[in-house]
């Protein structure tokens, strides 16, 4: 283990290398992470555009295409085989690099630190390579485009038999499928290194004053997020390791006797796919709430922060996460209906996946009562805040059609799935996002972003995403299966209008989120300079300049005398009281 | 931290607290050091790695028709040779954070190197097994008794054991050339001994669950 020997280093290194590179400090590895996101979400979501022009135009020639992958795309039309082959890679990409990287490793690193009033992650080195070998594994997935079949069909979930008995499966099924479990194996070994400095660094490095239920929500979110990851990615590496075995050692951990491949029989026996399901959603419920309670956080924080009032029910927030972190173990068969298992046990699994609805309904209703009768100040932050309740409310009614068996038995494997987990997982997770780049740009790069720029953002991207995503809920219940490349000649046929709709909204909306990277990068460089703390907050990453010296505070070890969330009575002309004053007056909420 | 932990171990840090140097930022709240908090949580994680892997011979093993019981006694007796090399280099650990905190430094350095010392004999002993059972014929994907399952159950949940059986004594020797240089504190070898009884503790699953559940019945 790299945990031997590291010291707080407290002199700032000099040389770009050691700078940006392989840099120690938290800050530098939070944009690291950050910015693998990026890239991810832009080429993931290059990928979702293919997919959806395939799906309503399957014979256009797409630019490029064909030299890309003169064998899955020949002369730039997407075969349906290739059509799987990009769905796999957008959803992987989305789910790992981006859902479980930036909300987490992105804003967790750079903000946790400080809001605790810590110098630096407990274990420096370790974040460090934490971060390299995420970057491995996102090298190792996108290197999949580039191999000679092009990437797995599997799908992000990759189930088995499909992905574990090799090349002769179909295109994609040799080295893109044994790229992508490396990719998997390594990602998780990334965020478990990650997960464990997170929980040390909470518990261990919260400065004098700062107790726990002093800390500011987003800091309880990724504590219980990272205390999933240390449960849950450690089972997905288990299942990993074994379907790497399966392929390549011969083994038959998820594969049956008797099973025929393209006409082949395979020389397997023993095994069981159902496994493979087992462990892989043993792992992949509590993935969804690794990807959106660290947006819980984001989002009580901001509420409060831009409503001027405290956070409402501060402790039964705090409840709700730690209770939907514990049901989020319990549920994972609900992905597993249809997949054989005893009616019994979908009962058994059906009932705390509703349960689960009772803290996430609480804490959505005690954002609706921090925002009211607040003073709304609408920065574009703020207006993602609010569109985050408004998508995760739209996105969380449709999971409690979903967890009934009765009734997931006619929606499993329709569209109304994927418009419901890219609502509430997806584009909620992608709004709490946006909020905390809005959020913190002005520290992490001392400069403000463009509100007008921020504002053109988030109206296109709050319609576009209804437009995208509630017709799939639709033409779901409409009966019309995911996964499909193409619907010519087939009977449902009369809902492709709507797709077209879709892919319309879909390039519209997509499209608009290259304003948001404009403003990025413009804002980086000419933005107006941002002052210490540009929105009035409470909590301690507004006590230091923007952006932070290396160590944070300037040598100075910071002392809390108050609640996180201390907005509303006015003293000195102020309506807010620092968590560090030690003479503020403690808000009456 | 390093400063604090050569006296007897953890009698300044379980009470209060109030000597460590790096840190100004008020006491540790748990009274757990950091290292000591993040060697538990990667011990928590890949306990559960090795809670699904054997799961998955669980789950496998109960839906195979039948399976395989080839240990005879000879088998038994060497793994039961093994369990006590292991459980001994326990003993052995338990010796060495005990003499780093009392600050005797070639005395923890010995204990340390016995250790790793265990730990090889466990993976020769291991190796030899390996091979024993390699050329009786038993593959990943094969064996002599049917059941093709049995092999990838034994050498995927003994490789990975082994595997961190390996790790822990390059562990072991690293912290104990690193203590005996003054380099790390009696607060790591305490961190490496968490490692290596955890090693251990795994095995005390495997060995009842691979060896004596495929001991041949009479």
């Amino acid at each position: 283990m790299a945990m031997e020997a590291q010291q707080h280093q407290h002199t700032a290194p000099t040389g770009f290398i050691r700078k940006y590179i392989f840099s120690l400090d938290h800050k530098v590895i939070g944009k690291q992470y950050y910015f693998l996101a990026i890239a991810s979400v832009f080429l993931g979501m290059v990928l979702s555009w293919l997919v959806r022009i395939h799906l309503v135009w399957p014979n256009v020639h797409v630019w490029g295409l064909g030299a890309l992958s003169p064998a899955g795309a020949p002369g730039g039309v997407i075969s349906p085989e290739y059509y799987l082959s990009l769905l796999t890679i957008h959803g992987t990409l989305m789910v790992f690099f981006v859902l479980t990287t930036a909300p987490q490793a992105g804003f967790g690193n750079y903000a946790l630190p400080i809001q605790i009033g810590a110098e630096d992650m407990a274990f420096p080195t370790l974040n460090m390579l934490s971060f390299w070998v995420t970057f491995l594994a996102l090298c190792a997935l996108v290197s999949t485009l580039f191999v000679e079949d092009g990437p797995p069909i599997s799908g992000w979930t990759a189930y088995p038999p499909l992905s574990a008995v090799g090349s002769l499966a179909g295109p994609g099924q040799g080295m893109g499928q044994n790229l992508w479990a490396v990719s998997i194996a390594l990602f998780c070994i990334g965020s478990l290194l990650g997960a464990l400095n997170f929980i040390t660094t909470t518990v261990d490095l919260r400065c004098k004053g700062m107790t726990l239920m002093r800390m500011p929500l987003t800091c309880w979110a990724w504590l219980i997020t990272a205390i999933l990851s240390l449960l849950s990615f450690a089972v997905l590496f288990a299942a990993c390791v074994l379907l790497i075995l399966d392929r390549n050692a011969g083994t038959s951990f998820f594969l049956p006797s008797g099973l025929l491949v393209n006409g082949q029989l395979q020389n397997h026996s023993g095994g069981s796919p159902l496994l493979w399901q087992h462990l892989f959603w043993f792992f992949g419920h509590p993935e969804v709430y690794i990807a959106i309670v660290p947006g819980f956080g984001v989002i009580s924080h901001v509420l409060s922060v831009f409503s001027r009032k405290p956070v409402l029910g501060y402790k039964v927030i705090v409840t709700c996460l730690l209770a939907i972190g514990f049901l989020s173990f319990t549920v994972w068969g609900h992905h597993m209906f249809l997949s054989g298992m005893s009616p019994y046990s979908g009962f058994l699994f059906s009932i705390p996946t509703l349960i689960i609805t009772i803290p996430a309904t609480i804490v959505s209703l005690l954002w609706l009562g921090t925002v009211y009768g607040g003073k709304l100040r609408f920065t574009t932050c703020m207006m993602f805040a609010l569109g985050f309740v408004s998508v995760f409310v739209t996105g969380g009614l449709g999971g409690m059609f979903l967890a009934q068996p009765s009734l997931d038995i006619f929606l499993h494997g329709t569209y109304f799935v994927v418009g419901h987990f890219h609502m509430v997982m997806g584009v909620a997770a992608i709004f709490g996002m946006f909020a905390g780049t809005y959020f913190w740009f002005p520290k992490m790069f001392g400069r403000m972003m463009n509100e007008r720029l921020g504002k053109i953002h988030f109206w296109i991207t709050f319609i576009g995403v209804y437009c995208i995503f509630m017709p799939m809920h639709f033409i779901g219940l409409e009966g019309m299966p995911r996964r499909y490349s193409s619907f010519v000649n087939d009977l449902m046929q009369p809902l492709m209008p709507v797709h077209k709709f879709m892919t319309i909204a879909a390039l519209i909306t997509g499209a608009a989120q290259f304003i948001f990277l404009f403003n990025l990068f413009w804002s980086m460089y000419k933005g107006p300079k941002a002052p210490e703390n540009p929105w009035e907050s409470t909590t301690l990453e507004w006590t230091v300049p923007s952006p932070p010296p290396f160590d944070n505070f300037g040598g100075k070890h910071p002392v809390v005398y108050h609640d996180a969330y201390e907005y509303g009575d006015v003293h000195n002309g102020k309506d807010y009281v620092m968590q560090t004053d030690p003479a503020g007056q403690p808000a009456k909420s | 931290m390093s400063s604090s932990s050569d006296g007897p171990l953890t009698a300044a840090t379980a009470h209060g607290g109030h000597d460590i140097p790096s840190w100004g930022g008020g006491s540790l709240p748990y009274a757990v050091p950091s290292k000591k908090l993040g060697m538990w949580l990667f011990i928590v994680s890949d306990a559960i790695t090795f809670s699904a892997v054997i799961f998955a011979y669980g789950y496998l093993r109960l839906a195979a028709a039948a399976w395989p019981r080839p240990f005879g006694t000879p088998s038994i007796a060497n793994a039961t040779v093994m369990t006590f090399v292991l459980l001994s280099s326990s003993v052995a650990m338990v010796l060495a954070v005990r003499a780093s905190s009392l600050g005797k430094v070639s005395g923890a350095v010995g204990w340390l190197v016995a250790t790793a010392l265990g730990g090889v004999v466990f993976d020769i002993l291991h190796i030899r097994e390996w091979l024993g059972l390699i050329g009786e014929g038993v593959r990943p994907f094969h064996n002599p008794w049917g059941t093709p399952m049995f092999g990838a159950a034994f050498f995927t949940m003994t490789g990975l054991h082994m595997l961190h059986v390996t790790i822990g004594v390059v562990y072991l020797l690293v912290i104990a050339v690193g203590f005996g240089r003054r380099k790390f504190s009696a607060a790591d070898v305490e961190v490496s001994g968490l490692y290596w009884h955890f090693v251990d503790l795994v095995w005390m699953f495997i060995f009842p669950l691979v060896y004596l559940l495929s001991a041949k019945t009479a």
